[in-house]
């Protein structure tokens, strides 16, 4: 009851504030569009790609703008024609079995043509669809044709069955693509790697904030202490408050959930809902940390002077840099990030199509990392009443 | 008579610094009792140690029988805060509201509540205005509608009056000698005198001690002064020449 009536405040108070509304749903929203054009400058940049006894329909179809197609027939091996002419990748085919050697020195140039190649094989797969349709309309028409004769002419052979036969034809063929890198691996694509992590920091830095100078200007007001003269029990306020800004972060999560969907056209392995699992329990670790951080503020002011502190560094650990290749004691701080654990699985959701099984070491430690500072915050209550 | 509030030997102070030291108090039910002391003296301090939101340094404070703090006390006690604590962004009527369900009251019994709330304050034409556009007065009126809105047993109201003209001042006292009549308890605190005529007792506080403790009538034949003001002047002048004595 108590909690419900907190929510309704929070929630109240939050619709009033447009500002703060603002900058939690379309500030975070800004920040990924910039993040994204900063990487996607450099996207009309062409790539060279060769082709030595490819299919001249999917050559046709992998080409675009951005990609300049060479063939070639010359038997050197990969590697050495791509040294040789600084192509940004190399595609050979053998059967159904294509096998794509890409230079991998320039990500986006890399990215380019491996977006190409999934684009022109989606659209082989469209075209023998359009053209399955077809034939099976044409079929149907000379099936109807023919019953409207059969009546007078009955037991004729139909060669509309030889037509539904040859539609095997127009099925796309399936290609598998074995995929082989010069330098670095298949990790080292760039905004596709780096959305998930700045999505989820996204989530933490605004929820984190927003919800702290919340707090803060409660205790500021003494609004905090007047509702301390009321029976309300601590664990209510911190309910209260958890509820209604995990609901606005909940909607903002979404929002850039979908943004990034929809938008960015961000590909998503795993299941939305995990991803969504993910930056709510972010969410929930930064709503906590901010409540309990914001007691060690005196005003909004020293309540920024924190992010340097508390948010920026947890970037540097989030998997920009990877954190296994760092110094030992490097490596103990970035444990001590919720955003190392948080990126972590969001990246493992979002590129690598992990599921709940395969994260949920990273999402017990969230749940931990959560738990721990809710306690300390129901412990900082108590500063203002005893009971 | 049942003492609602009982302070005993209260020692109250922030960090190593002590601010009042052995008060002893007692207000019994329907009684309104005036706490007078210059500001700074350490009223609040007193209030606040009665709310229990400091734990006595020493002594005791108990509400209603039980030793404070305690949380399920303040249930039954409306309190208006020296500083207006209130929600700018939410209108009047949502601040009652919120802070009346904080209080535990039955959501049916709202609308009532705060009509007579508003209406003791006059503040009802001004319910759904937001709290950021009221001036100082009417923050100070809606503090004291929130106290009211409960119906709580107890009222502890810390400077109820200040910043409120004459004529309102007069319509409160009026509403808190009938509350009181009804059987109500008030504790206020205020350093204005015509306040502390219109309580039944008084307790005089100065530099964290009390000075004197009485009826307002009684007090004034027992220093031989014509008004509390001169009681309040006599009784300090006797507390300096007491400490320079020791
Ligand atoms: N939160 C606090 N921390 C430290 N000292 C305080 C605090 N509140 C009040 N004091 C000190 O206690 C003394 C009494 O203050 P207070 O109880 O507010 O007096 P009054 O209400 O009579 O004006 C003052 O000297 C004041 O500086
Ligand atoms: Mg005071």
């Amino acid at each position: 009851m108590r909690t419900l009536a907190m929510i309704k405040r929070v929630l109240q108070e939050m619709l009033r504030d447009k500002r703060t509304l603002a900058m939690m749903f379309i500030a975070p929203l800004l920040i990924l569009t910039l993040v994204y054009f900063l990487f996607q400058s450099n996207n009309n940049q062409t790539a060279d790609l060769a082709v030595r006894h490819v299919d001249s329909t999917l050559v046709k179809a992998v080409n675009n703008d951005n990609v300049k197609i060479h063939h070639v027939s010359s038997d050197d091996s990969a590697k050495q024609l791509i040294r040789d002419h600084d192509y940004a990748a190399v595609m050979t085919q053998k059967g159904d079995k294509l096998t794509l050697t890409l230079q991998n020195s320039n990500q986006t140039k890399s990215s380019i043509i491996k977006k190409s190649l999934q684009a022109g094989q989606v659209k082989l797969k469209n075209q023998a669809t359009i053209a399955t349709l077809k034939t099976q309309k044409e079929a149907i028409g000379k099936l109807q044709q023919q019953l409207t004769t059969l009546t007078k002419q009955a037991g004729m052979q139909t060669d509309a069955q030889a037509d539904m036969s040859n539609q095997k034809n127009n099925a796309a063929k399936n290609y598998s693509v074995s995929t082989h890198y010069i330098y670095g691996d298949k990790d080292t694509t760039f905004f596709d790697a780096f959305l998930p992590i700045m999505m989820g920091f996204v989530v933490f830095f605004f929820v984190f904030l927003i919800s702290g100078i919340a707090l803060l200007r409660e205790r500021t007001t003494g609004t905090l202490k007047r509702l301390l003269a009321t029976p309300v029990k601590r664990g209510e306020i911190i309910t209260g408050y958890l509820s209604g800004y995990g609901i606005f972060a909940l909607v903002q999560t979404l929002l850039i959930v979908l943004y990034s969907m929809y938008v960015f056209d961000i590909q998503i392995l795993g299941s939305i809902w995990n991803v969504l699992l993910i930056n709510v329990l972010m969410a929930a670790v930064a709503l906590t940390m901010g409540l309990f951080i914001s007691t060690f503020a005196a005003s909004e002011f020293q309540m920024m002077q924190f992010i340097p502190i508390v948010a920026i560094p947890q970037v540097f650990f989030s998997g920009i840099i990877p954190v296994d290749q760092m110094a030992g004691w490097l490596q103990a701080i970035g444990h001590l990030m919720p955003l190392y654990y948080g990126a972590n699985a969001m990246s493992d959701v979002v590129t690598k199509g992990f599921n709940i099984t395969q994260i949920w070491p990273n999402i017990l430690i969230l749940l931990l990392f959560a738990a721990v500072f809710l306690v300390l915050n129901l412990n900082a209550v108590r500063r203002y009443r005893e009971v | 008579m049942a003492e609602v509030i009982q302070v005993t030997d209260l020692v109250q102070g922030y960090g190593k610094n002590i601010v009042i030291s052995d008060i002893n108090l007692s207000v019994s039910s329907g009684e309104i009792l005036g706490l007078i002391g210059p500001s700074g003296s350490g009223k609040t301090t007193l209030i606040n140690s009665i709310m229990g939101m400091l734990k006595p340094k020493k002594g005791s404070v108990t509400v209603l029988g039980t030793t404070m703090p305690n949380r399920k006390i303040l249930a039954r006690i409306g309190f208006m805060a020296q500083a207006d604590a209130l929600y700018e962004t939410l209108t009047a009527r949502e601040n009652l509201t919120f802070f009346g369900q904080m209080q535990g009251m039955d959501t049916k019994d709202l609308p009532e509540q705060i009509d007579y709330a508003t209406n003791v304050v006059s503040l009802n034409e001004d319910l759904d205005k937001h709290v950021g556009d009221y001036s100082g007065g009417m923050k100070r009126r809606l503090s004291l509608a929130i106290a009211l809105v409960a119906n709580p047993d107890i009222l502890i109201l810390d400077e109820p009056t200040v910043g409120i003209d004459p004529e309102l001042r007069q319509q409160i006292w009026q509403e808190l000698h009938r509350l009181s009549q009804k059987g109500k308890t008030i504790l206020l605190t205020t350093h204005v005198m015509d306040d502390a005529e219109e309580s039944d007792s008084l307790l005089m506080i100065r530099n964290g001690i009390a000075i004197a403790q009485g009826r307002p009538e009684q007090l004034i034949k027992e220093f031989g002064v014509n008004n509390i003001e001169e009681v309040f002047v006599k009784a300090g002048r006797d507390q300096d020449a007491h400490t320079s004595n020791d």
